[in-house]
């Protein structure tokens, strides 16, 4: 078994098993807590349709704090969104998700997702830069911040790498890449990272509670 | 129970602008050895972890956007204000003892314990340096309402002896007498007595069936008792079977500001039992914010199950009553700005009532800027205006609030909440502004039309 066997084998498969059970083991940890009863009696109805509106309004900085939260929010933004074109909308990203799922939609250009991923690897790198020079995000970061921060953008890097190929294979440029992606699936359930999916769960417990209470959310 | 150091005496007579901050930056209370206090405070840390405050402290991105709506560290630049450090211990402990990772965290000592000296630099951050006001939690992109954590923090640090001097004593004075100000029943009947006789007005007291139970602030009663007066003129133009209760009139909980839930607990329940008996369909709440909270939000989790009445901050019920026709007018010529308890508006979702009231009165009403849900707090709440050393910090974090007010350059400041009333009141005197705080009920019961019919 060559790099890229493994690679593209046993270590992407361990992966997604490590990814899968870290998630569910998160969640349920959280879930298996206690539920405090709210018996105030609510002035509006609250619940799943609340959870909903805010897991998307959130998604948008109040205008009160637009200007003093640009900088970052713009970088995120870009960072994001950045992400989601290169791991969704990349051709060869589209052919690997097909021989998961069967499905397959239109992915963009490769010149295009080239651009996205330099602007993504950007975004990401004034976001770090940030972070060592704010005296907020000095104070309040961690190991996690910034282990969470590498995992995120090595497969960016390395994916930006394999075209080109002046001192390594094609072949083990791609199995570094996919190394790279095992890592981060592998980390992302246990730091800061498992907002992938807690954004739904801390979003939607704001707006079910706000919600109720009629309050601004 | 509570421990004063000889530099940090309690004089609750000096001048508080004459006062000098202490020496030292934290307090305690009782003779708890140091782990003993450690051991309190986690314990009690734990307690409030459920899978509310679980996932909020497992979400948190440390982007520090949070920082950016906070009025301290708007005001000062020092990090330490940012919001979601003040609950940095708290979520240590989260992630330390009941996390889906703790083994891990525990194992190969990615978090330490807490420590002693952590949690007495965190009375500062959870005390002084937060009146709960909830701003932070409007900002954060992942919807993280690190005001109501900080609240539950400090029922660690209560639980700990670990909480200022002030707040204590003002808590536990509530606790004994009944109210924060030791206002007693006696002393209640005596100055309602007083004031419907300097108003003439009829003030029912201990009246056995009622629909509307009233209550008041201590604030209101001791430093406003106009309140009072203005409640009863309220309520008997709008005919309402209405009473005053001296075996449940206090409003205000000292308890929950300070982080002593039974103490929290037996204020409330106070409270209830007084509606309860009297049959009353309607408490009606004073102007007052962090009442409102306990009550509207809080008081049946307290009673655990219903209330079976409605409860209702008096700015609802004024606009309620005007909006029915229950009580009329005169419209007022004049310009104003409102400024919205955080507990009312922002976090309690009574925004509307006020701006409701104010469109009866006929004023040319000024919106701040970014008013409403988005205003900045006065700087006294969350039990902050009680401690004194904190008194240079709340100072100036009141510019924020002084050039919001400003800038409207409207005639008259009004609010509906005492205790910012008291905070305003306080800075206004140490800055010698120009506005004075007026009260949206007086306004109301000054201008109520005689003739109801």
């Amino acid at each position: 078994m060559d790099l890229l066997e493994f690679a593209r084998g046993p270590a992407l498969q361990w992966a997604a098993y490590i990814l899968v059970a870290g998630t569910i083991w998160r969640i349920v940890g959280i879930v298996l807590l206690e539920k405090k009863p709210d018996y105030s009696e609510p002035r509006k109805s609250g619940g799943y349709p609340a959870a909903i509106k805010v897991i998307w309004t959130r998604a948008f900085t109040a205008e009160p704090f637009a200007k003093a939260t640009l900088y970052p929010k713009m970088m995120a933004y870009v960072m994001h969104i950045g992400l989601f074109a290169v791991i969704f909308l990349f051709t060869p990203h589209i052919v690997f998700f097909e021989g998961w799922t069967g499905f397959d939609w239109p992915g963009l250009p490769n010149s295009v997702i080239f651009f996205i991923g330099v602007a993504t690897l950007v975004s990401g790198v004034a976001l770090l830069v940030r972070r060592l020079t704010n005296p907020v995000l000095k104070l309040i970061s961690n190991f996690d911040d910034y282990f969470s921060w590498f995992v995120t953008l090595l497969p960016v890097v390395t994916g930006l790498l394999i075209p080109v190929r002046a001192l390594f294979r094609y072949e083990d440029l791609l199995a570094i890449h996919i190394l790279s992606v095992a890592l981060l699936l592998i980390w992302l359930p246990f730091g800061k990272l498992g907002h992938t999916f807690l954004v739904f769960v801390t979003r939607g417990t704001t707006g079910m509670v706000f919600e109720r209470r009629g309050a601004k959310t | 129970m509570t421990t004063v150091d000889g530099r940090h005496t309690i004089d609750r007579e000096a001048e508080r602008i004459a006062y000098k901050p202490p020496e030292i930056r934290h307090d305690t209370q009782g003779d708890l050895s140091t782990e003993e206090r450690v051991e309190h405070a986690m314990h009690h840390f734990v307690k409030n972890f459920n899978t509310q405050t679980a996932s909020y402290l497992d979400g948190c991105l440390h982007c520090g956007m949070c920082a950016d709506a906070c009025h301290y560290h708007v005001r000062t630049d020092d990090p330490r204000y940012t919001p979601i450090w003040k609950i940095e211990l708290f979520k240590q402990a989260y992630k330390r003892e009941v996390g889906p990772f703790a083994f891990f965290y525990r194992l190969f000592g990615f978090k330490k314990k807490v420590t002693i000296k952590q949690l007495e630099e965190w009375q500062h951050l959870l005390y002084d340096s937060c009146t709960v006001c909830g701003r932070c939690s409007l900002v954060c992109p992942m919807g993280i309402d690190i005001a109501g954590m900080v609240s539950m923090a400090r029922h660690g640090m209560f639980k700990a002896g670990l909480i200022p001097h002030e707040l204590h004593e003002t808590a536990k004075k509530a606790a004994e007498t009944g109210s924060p100000l030791g206002v007693t029943a006696e002393k209640f009947e005596d100055r309602l007595e007083w004031m419907a006789d300097e108003h003439d007005v009829e003030i029912p007291v201990d009246v056995e069936q009622a629909d509307v139970l009233a209550c008041m602030s201590s604030i209101e009663i001791q430093k406003y008792p106009e309140s009072m007066a203005a409640t009863a003129r309220i309520l008997n133009a709008a005919g309402e079977s209405w009473t005053f209760r001296t075996d449940g009139f206090e409003a205000t909980n000292f308890g929950m500001l300070s982080g002593n839930t039974e103490w929290q607990k037996e204020a409330t329940l106070k409270l209830i039992n007084a509606a309860v008996k009297i049959g009353a369909k309607t408490v009606v709440l004073p102007e007052c914010g962090h009442a409102y909270m306990a009550m509207r939000w809080m008081g049946a989790n307290m009673y655990g199950k219903p209330l079976p009445f409605k409860v209702l901050h008096i700015s609802e019920y004024l606009a309620d009553a005007l909006n029915a026709g229950k009580i009329k007018v005169k419209k007022v010529d004049k310009s104003v700005t409102y400024h919205d308890p955080c507990q009312v508006s922002r976090r309690g979702g009574a925004t509307k009532a006020a701006r409701d009231v104010l469109k009866h009165l006929g004023v040319d009403h000024r919106e701040m800027k970014y008013g409403g849900d988005y205003n900045w707090c006065c700087g006294g709440g969350g039990g902050v205006v009680t401690i004194k050393r904190a008194d240079e910090l709340r100072h100036r974090v009141f510019k924020l609030k002084m050039d919001q007010v400003e800038a409207t350059e409207a005639d008259e400041l009004l609010s509906s909440c005492a205790n910012c009333r008291q905070s305003f009141d306080d800075s206004q005197e140490h800055f010698g502004w120009k506005y004075k705080m007026g009260s949206l009920m007086e306004m109301v019961a000054e201008n109520l039309e005689e003739d109801n019919s």
